[in-house]
Parts: structure tokens; C-alpha cells; sequence
């Protein structure tokens, strides 16, 4: 078996290794593929979908689906991008985001997607969904107003802290991250030292305390936008 | 106040224009046109106080200041302030403290500019030079900014420079122009770079010499004018304001100081965490706004006057050179005894315009704004106040804070709120002394009533006029409620 697999994506040649995901042999050779869920070191989801590519004509999850020799890939299309930014739109309106005053601003992976996506205002209608704030806890606090159910949490939890603090409840509309313990956060094994604590790409899983330490100018994406620390690597 | 409303005739100026925010005026009026009623209505209902309930104590400063986009800032340090109790770091390191400070200044320099440039200037700009009151009925065609920008071009772009200065200064100390993060429980977030230092001090020198200017005009406009502007929307007041230690003005912080109109002290460098001692708020069917009064005078006497013109009236002195050399001009009007006269705001205004800039100037000079020690911590409380001089007065923030971190309770009593006796004090005085039995009640009239709540800039919330379409509705309503006469102008 070669230990090298060759194929495109928008007409450019990507090497991949066998076993790669498509996300992440374009992420090596310096394609971004936009993506909410993933995160890098915890096992792929495919829940947010944001990194939805057509693979030979056809919609596959580029963080799940798996290089193949010879396989065309379509990313950064005005298809994909149409695509791409209803879901955006959609994670905007069935949550409460409010940007304004969110902790996470600057450095909130949705919000930058937004960004990048040119999003200034949603197209869908708000849903104004009551959501619970769990302050329990003393160093961490859920805030599932901005919760994306990306799932981070579950898996950074479980196959990283070896906890198991998170995991999800409910289905559609009322589905939510629950915490394991009879009621709250604060009587779960969390250490604000966990990966589970800073999993979160959004601002629903926050150490407490810290706010707004990182003055505007200074955040993540407030000069560059999403994945062009990807983009930057690129031969 | 009229028990029984019946047989009036009711007109209403909705909304007042040039003001932030929405408000109306309502007058009754008997069939010769005598007035029977004059007050002023603040129609809005914001909710902040119920909304930030359950939310993260950190977060408070950056959420309320979305009160409002003209002066933000000033909610943003008192809730800073409060919150600096809440983390025990209320002794801020000098870059935390004058980081803040040089924001709060940056604030008030852009907000009295745009007020006295943009909102007032029309009305004494156009006014004929033996006349004060005349520029108040000139046509609404003419009675604003563009017109003054046609008219006075020169003066129209110091307006717009000054403000984009006050900006620039909260840009480089919070972050954003508007809205900005920079006041953090127990400090600030970041310090004055030397190249923003330059960047400021490029330009300061400049803007106190506009700023000189403004002063002037203002000055010269109310001396001149005096015996006929002194009785124009005015009475006698006690003042309030924060005072320094040492009796002098001071914007960012103090004790409370509470004056009669003759300059009796009613109470003196009051520890504001014990307000609730000192003030107590009234509520009244008819408006959204409560009233605030002194608790040792009572509900019916205790209101008072806050802002510029309190504030001139409640210091000692200004330890900035011109704006005390101003400030003594002001008060030999009086002979050194409170200035009550409504109109004096915007001469008070414009004092403290040049003090602002004067204190930038001062700041921008001092290393410790390059400091790296930016926050502080102590021992954790769970109930705060934080107070402030905002533009347009005292700006009271009330908070507890339970053992999760959540805001349990907070009380705001915002600037606009203190003025709101003597706004409606001076909106019935203008109306009996301008309106009462005249025939016809003309537009021109009518902005009389709205020159002197703009004399007290009151903060109603976010929204200015349109640009010369001042959408004004009056209507005349005979005593069985029928529509007998109705005006529009604009809109």
C-alpha cells in the first residue's frame, strides 16, 4: 500500500497519508476547510457540518470522510459557501448570541466564521429559546444561551480528562448539554485545568474570573480572519 | 398638579427633538390657552436592571453600558467601579486608574461637544444679537447642524474635529470607539502605548484652543443675555455632585456633596456606598423615570439639580488652570453664591469641555499611563456601589453579587433620572411665562419649551433627530377630546 494518496481539491494536487481525513491533508497543505466541531486532538464528530465538502459530486463531512486516491474535492466553492454560511445562520438564530457583550468575542469561533462568511445580520428569524446558565461551579460556568452542541466538551471531557462531565440530553430542538451529576456543574469532578474547560469554540463553556482580560486589538481573530493561520502555511 | 384632567385642552410635543432618546412634553391648556400642566414624559422602558440579573459580575461593565451609544463610557466605569468592590480591588494601580480616568475625560470631551455643536448651537447661533430668544423661533428649516454647518462652516468642523478627538481618546483606552472593554473589575486591560500617546498629544493643543472658543461663545451668549435669560426656565435648586477630598471638582470620583441654592452644605464627602442613606426615589404613576430627593428634606423639597451647572456650583475649584480661571468668572455672576439659572448649563458645559481637555493634556504627560501594572485584587464583598460624575450629572450603579458570581440586584439611578423634578420644573416654568394665554401657539413656542430641557442634555436614551426633518406632532384637543388643531412639522 502506497504510503501517500493523491487527489485535488478545487483543482489543486493535496497529498494525504492513508487514514487521513480530508480536513485534516488540506489543513497540511494549507487549504482551509471550515469547520466548527473539529477540534484538533479530540476524535471527529461531524455534528456542526460546516465542513460539509462534495467529494466526487457528493456532500460528506471533511473531518469524518477519509482520503481516497484520485478523489475530487470541491471546498471553497460559491455552492459550498451558500451552503455553509445557512448553517452559520442557522446556529445564530436557535441559540441567544449576543456579540456585544459576549467575553468571547474576538476570540469565538462562530462569531468568526460569521465574519468570514460576511454575515452581518441573520437571515432567519430569531428563536429566543430559553436556555439555563449554570454558575455552580467556581473556577468554570456553562452559558447555554451561546451553546452550539459542537460536543467538544463530551469528548474533551471523556477522551482526554477521562471524566465523562459532559454529555448530551434531549433531541431537536431540545436537545442541550447536560452535566453528570444530580443537578449542576459545580458538583461534577471539573477542574478548570481540564481540556474540557477550554474545548468550547463558542462562549458556552467559560473559565470564570476572566472576561474581558484580552483588550480589543489583541484577540484572536480581531486582525485576521478565520483559518488564515491555515491559509498562511500554504506552498 | 390638576386633579381632574377633563375640560383641558391637551397638547403634546412628541417627541422633544435634539435630546437623546425619546421623550414628550405634555401641556394642558384651559380655553384662553392658560396653562394648567406642563410636564415632560420619558416614554422609554429599557429593562437593563431586570437583564442583567443572573448574568456573570464581569460581564456587567461591558453589558449596561449598551444603555446608550452617546456616552457609554460612563456606565462602563461605573460598573467598573462597582465591580472593583465586588473583587476588592477598588484601590486601582495608577496605570488602572489613570488609563480610566483619560477615558472618562476622552468621554466627556466628545459628549459636550456634540451636545453644545450639534444640538444646541442651532438655537443661539441663529439668534438675533439683541435677542437670545430669537434664534429658538427661527425656521426649523434653518434651526439645525447642516444649517450651522452652512452657516458657520469653520465652527461646524471644530464640532465634528472635537468630537473625533473625545473618540480617539476612548478608541486608545477602551478599545473601540464605542462600547469598548477597557475597564475590567479591579483595573484596566490594557496601557497607553507611546505611539497612542503620540498620536493624542499630536493634536491636544489645538482642541483646547477650539475648546477656548467654544467657552466663549457660550459665555459671551449668557452674559450678554443675562437679565433675560436668568428667569427662563428657572427657580432655585439644591445641587449635587461628586467633590474630591480637598473640595475640588472631580469627574471620576469623590464624596457625595449636596448644596441648597444659597450654598448651604446639606451633607458633604458622603461615602457613596452609603447613599441609601442620603437618597431615596420616589415613583409617580405618569412617568417611567423615577424621582430622586434628598431623604433629610423629604419627597416634596429634597429634589435637586445634577450636572455641569451642579457641579460648578458644588466645587471648590477646578485644579486645571484655564477652567478655574473660568470657573471664577461664572461665579462672580453670582457674587460666588449657586448659579441657578437653567440657561448657565451650557456656559457650566463648556468649563468643563476645556477642564477635560486640559486634564487629557495633563495625562497624556504622565509615564504611568506606560505602566504594565494593570489590575488589583483583595477582599471579596457582595454588595457594591459605584458612582461617577457622568456628563450629564451623578451616575449611580447598585449591585449584589451571590457567592456564584451572579448579579442578584442592581439599581441604576442614571444622570437623567436626578434632573428629572427640575426638568419638569423648568419645562412649567417656560410654559407659564412663554405660552400661558398667548392665542396662538405657534412651533416657535413650542421650542421654547424644548431650549431649556436641552439645557440640561438629558440622556432619554439613544436616538437624535433627524437631520432638519424634526418630526414634531402637536395637537390641540378641545375639552371633549376632540382634535381642533393639529401641526406637524417635518417627520
Amino acid at each position: 500500500m502506497s504510503s501517500t494518496i493523491e487527489f485535488t481539491i478545487n483543482g489543486k494536487d493535496i497529498t494525504g497519508r492513508p487514514g487521513q481525513t480530508v480536513l485534516e491533508a488540506a489543513q497540511d497543505a494549507g487549504v482551509y476547510i471550515p469547520r466548527l466541531c473539529y477540534m484538533r486532538g479530540l476524535a471527529a464528530f461531524g455534528a456542526c457540518r460546516v465542513c460539509t465538502v462534495l467529494v466526487n459530486g457528493r456532500p460528506q463531512a471533511a473531518c469524518t470522510q477519509t482520503v481516497a486516491p484520485g478523489m475530487v474535492v470541491e471546498n471553497n466553492t460559491e455552492k459550498m459557501t451558500a451552503f455553509r454560511r445557512n448553517l452559520i445562520d442557522m446556529l445564530f438564530v436557535e441559540g441567544n448570541h449576543f456579540c456585544m457583550f459576549c467575553e468571547k468575542s474576538g476570540n469565538c469561533e462562530l462569531q468568526a466564521l460569521a465574519y468570514r462568511f460576511g454575515i452581518a445580520a441573520p437571515k432567519y428569524p430569531y428563536m429566543f429559546q430559553p436556555r439555563e446558565v449554570d454558575m455552580s461551579h467556581g473556577d468554570v460556568f456553562i452559558d447555554r444561551n451561546r451553546c452550539v452542541l459542537c460536543g467538544r466538551c463530551v469528548r474533551a471531557s471523556r477522551d482526554v480528562d477521562g471524566k465523562h462531565v459532559f454529555d448530551f440530553v434531549g433531541r431537536g430542538l431540545h436537545k442541550r448539554i447536560a452535566v453528570n451529576a444530580e443537578a449542576l456543574l459545580g458538583d461534577t469532578e471539573l477542574a478548570v485545568t481540564d481540556k474540557a474547560a477550554e474545548a468550547c469554540p463558542v462562549g458556552a463553556i467559560v473559565k470564570k474570573r476572566v472576561g474581558y482580560a484580552v483588550p480589543v486589538g489583541q484577540r484572536l481573530y480581531d486582525h485576521k480572519p478565520i483559518g488564515s493561520e491555515i491559509e498562511s502555511t500554504a506552498l | 398638579m390638576v386633579a381632574n384632567t377633563n375640560g383641558f385642552k391637551r397638547i403634546a410635543i412628541e417627541p422633544v427633538t435634539r435630546v437623546e432618546g425619546h421623550g414628550k412634553v405634555t401641556l394642558l391648556l384651559d380655553e384662553q390657552n392658560r396653562v394648567h400642566q406642563a410636564r415632560l414624559h420619558i416614554v422609554e422602558f429599557r429593562g437593563f436592571e431586570r437583564f442583567i440579573l443572573g448574568r456573570p459580575f464581569w460581564e456587567v461593565p461591558v453589558l449596561v453600558q449598551r444603555l446608550c451609544g452617546i456616552c457609554p463610557v460612563s456606565h462602563h466605569l461605573a460598573a467598573a467601579k462597582a465591580m472593583d468592590r465586588i473583587v476588592g480591588g477598588e484601590k486601582l494601580t495608577p496605570t488602572a486608574e489613570k488609563m480610566r480616568r483619560l477615558m472618562h475625560y476622552g468621554q466627556f470631551f466628545q459628549s459636550h461637544a456634540l451636545h453644545f455643536f450639534h444640538l444646541v448651537s442651532p438655537d443661539i447661533l441663529f439668534g438675533g444679537i439683541e435677542d437670545p430668544f430669537a434664534g429658538f423661533s427661527a425656521d426649523p428649516a434653518l434651526r439645525n447642524v447642516i444649517a450651522v454647518a452652512a452657516k458657520f462652516p469653520e465652527l461646524a468642523v471644530q464640532g465634528v474635529m472635537m468630537r473625533k478627538y473625545g473618540q480617539e481618546v476612548i478608541l486608545r483606552t477602551a478599545g473601540k470607539k464605542i462600547h469598548g472593554t477597557g475597564a475590567i473589575p479591579g483595573g484596566i486591560n490594557k496601557n497607553l502605548t507611546i505611539a497612542e500617546r503620540d498620536f493624542l498629544l499630536k493634536d491636544v493643543e489645538q482642541m483646547i484652543k477650539w475648546s477656548h472658543g467654544a467657552l466663549k461663545i457660550a459665555k459671551d451668549y449668557t452674559v450678554k443675555h443675562l437679565t433675560k435669560l436668568a428667569p427662563f426656565g428657572s427657580f432655585d435648586s439644591s445641587h449635587m455632585s461628586l467633590i474630591r477630598a480637598d473640595g475640588a471638582m472631580d469627574l471620576y470620583h469623590g464624596g457625595l456633596r449636596a448644596i441648597t441654592a444659597d450654598g448651604k452644605k446639606i451633607f458633604d464627602h458622603v461615602d457613596y456606598q452609603k447613599y441609601t442613606d442620603y437618597i431615596a426615589e420616589e415613583v409617580r404613576p405618569w412617568s417611567y423615570m423615577k424621582f430622586p430627593f434628598i431623604k433629610s428634606i423629604g419627597p416634596e423639597n429634597g429634589w435637586y439639580r445634577v450636572g455641569p451647572l451642579a457641579r460648578l456650583n458644588t466645587a471648590d475649584f477646578i485644579d486645571t488652570p484655564a477652567a478655574e480661571a473660568a470657573r471664577k468668572e461664572f461665579m462672580a455672576v453670582t457674587k460666588g453664591k449657586p448659579n441657578n439659572v437653567s440657561m448657565a448649563y451650557h456656559w457650566a458645559r463648556m468649563i468643563e469641555l476645556l477642564h477635560s481637555i486640559e486634564k487629557i493634556r495633563e495625562l497624556l504627560n504622565d509615564k504611568d499611563l506606560q505602566g504594565q501594572d494593570l489590575v488589583t485584587r483583595g477582599q471579596r464583598r457582595e454588595e457594591t456601589v459605584g458612582l461617577i460624575e457622568a456628563p450629564r450629572g451623578t451616575l449611580f450603579h447598585h449591585y449584589r453579587v451571590d457567592k456564584h458570581d451572579q448579579v442578584t440586584m442592581a439599581n441604576l439611578i442614571v444622570s437623567t433620572t436626578n434632573n428629572n423634578e427640575p426638568m419638569n420644573r423648568a419645562v412649567q416654568k417656560v410654559a407659564q411665562d412663554h405660552l400661558s394665554g398667548k392665542k396662538e401657539i405657534t412651533e416657535g413656542l413650542l421650542n421654547h419649551i424644548e431650549v431649556v430641557i436641552r439645557a440640561y442634555d438629558p440622556c432619554l436614551s439613544c436616538a437624535t433627530h433627524a437631520l432638519g426633518q424634526m418630526p414634531l406632532v402637536v395637537e390641540l384637543v378641545d375639552a371633549a377630546g376632540n382634535l381642533v388643531d393639529r401641526k406637524t412639522k417635518g417627520g
